[in-house]
């Protein structure tokens, strides 16, 4: 569950290639009902130390369990000389496209492999995997985010010296995956021209956090009435520090430049 | 739970939450989740007090930092704009009451 929405509160295990792993917060859940049982018991004899008041002073993070797992993550990556990128939008951006039209440019020049996760189907992965990407699927059941430990799990399943660049497709989701850093080198963050140039000022925390930002089905910006400039406006007000891209994947317009941005992140990683 | 349990404890009777204004989170939907998850454990019961973090801006210019409401701000002395968010994001257990 995460604590932006409460996803994941109705139950659905999470689903990592054709593994099925329960989710944790429900095992927990369980676990404790099972301790608090016990507890009564063992710790009868405490009661005499134990029933005065006490304030335990705790200042940890809520998060913390999840920032661990993704510096770990991010460790292991590093080791591995690999650039990862976490890319995220609302649902129908195009994260897809995107990214298959990105591992076909970079061809052999660099190996891109993919996490995707989704709520249900494969549909995606499917769609990589004819493309000839080596690609995972997570099906998160009702989680609207994806988390470092998924992550991990996924990765495990790819060949990864086999590859110079992981990307992992989020859940299409704006709001709660802003709060799960997943070990991730770039967070990428995409807006299509048919969603409005509002979006940054309508989801800041997600905009504010990425370090690119792309504007993607460039091609149908004149249909959609795009208006350009408030749009870049809106990125450089709440994405002040991200690199901004403009591109269509579907017609290979503006993909040089992020091409270019990108083997030049994967050569820094190559460097550490 | 499990810090309460290796001190001793049997209840937990009041947990302290800090909250930033740009978490995210909102209290009410905190609150109410709450009651929820501590059904029927050692913390069914316990009140949730929840200390708010106003959201604050770094300014380079001034050298210091100023209260904001939002993600994207200018600092109300030089009035250069600021996006180095320094609080504001929180979401911890401050601590916890036990008995």
């Amino acid at each position: 569950m995460c604590q932006e929405c409460g996803c994941g509160s109705g139950g659905g295990d999470v689903k990592i290639g054709a593994h099925t792993h329960e989710q944790e917060h429900h095992h927990h859940g369980r676990e404790r009902g099972h301790e608090h049982s016990h507890e009564h018991h063992d710790h009868g004899h405490e009661h005499g130390h134990a029933q005065g008041k006490q304030t335990l002073n705790l200042n940890r993070s809520l998060m913390e369990k999840n920032a661990l797992l993704a510096e770990r993550n991010r460790g292991f990556f590093h080791a591995k000389k690999l650039l990862v990128l976490n890319v995220v939008s609302s649902p129908g951006s195009g994260k897809t496209t995107f990214i298959r039209e990105t591992a076909a440019k970079l061809g052999a020049s660099l190996r891109v492999g993919v996490i995707v996760g989704d709520l249900a189907t494969d549909n995606d992965a499917a769609r990589l995997r004819t493309a000839g990407i080596p690609v995972v699927q997570i099906t998160t059941g009702t989680v609207c985010h994806l988390d470092a430990d998924m992550i991990s799990k996924a990765a495990a399943q790819l060949d990864l010296d086999q590859l110079d660049v992981l990307v992992i497709e989020n859940v299409g989701n704006l709001v709660c995956p802003a709060d799960y850093d997943l070990g991730e080198d770039l967070r990428v963050v995409l807006l299509s021209v048919t969603e409005g140039e509002d979006k940054p000022l309508k989801y800041p925390p997600m905009f504010h956090s990425a370090n690119v930002a792309i504007v993607t089905k460039n091609d149908m910006a004149t249909a959609a009435g795009f208006n350009r400039d408030l749009a870049l406006a809106n990125l450089n007000r709440v994405s002040h520090h991200a690199h901004i891209f403009e591109l269509s994947a579907k017609t290979g317009d503006g993909m040089k430049a992020w091409l270019d941005y990108l083997t030049n992140q994967r050569a820094a990683v190559n460097g550490k | 739970m499990d810090a309460a349990k290796s001190a001793g404890a049997t209840r937990v009777r009041k947990l302290r939450l800090r909250i930033g204004t740009l978490s995210g989170v909102v209290p009410e939907s905190m609150r109410f989740a709450f009651d929820v998850v501590c059904h029927d454990t050692m913390a069914q019961g316990a009140t949730l007090e929840i200390e708010t973090v106003p959201a604050a801006c770094w300014c380079a210019t001034c050298q210091a930092e100023f209260e904001c409401e939002n993600f994207f701000n200018e600092c109300p002395r030089c009035h250069d704009v600021s996006g180095e968010l320094r609080r504001g994001r929180e979401l911890e257990i401050a601590d916890v009451e036990t008995s």
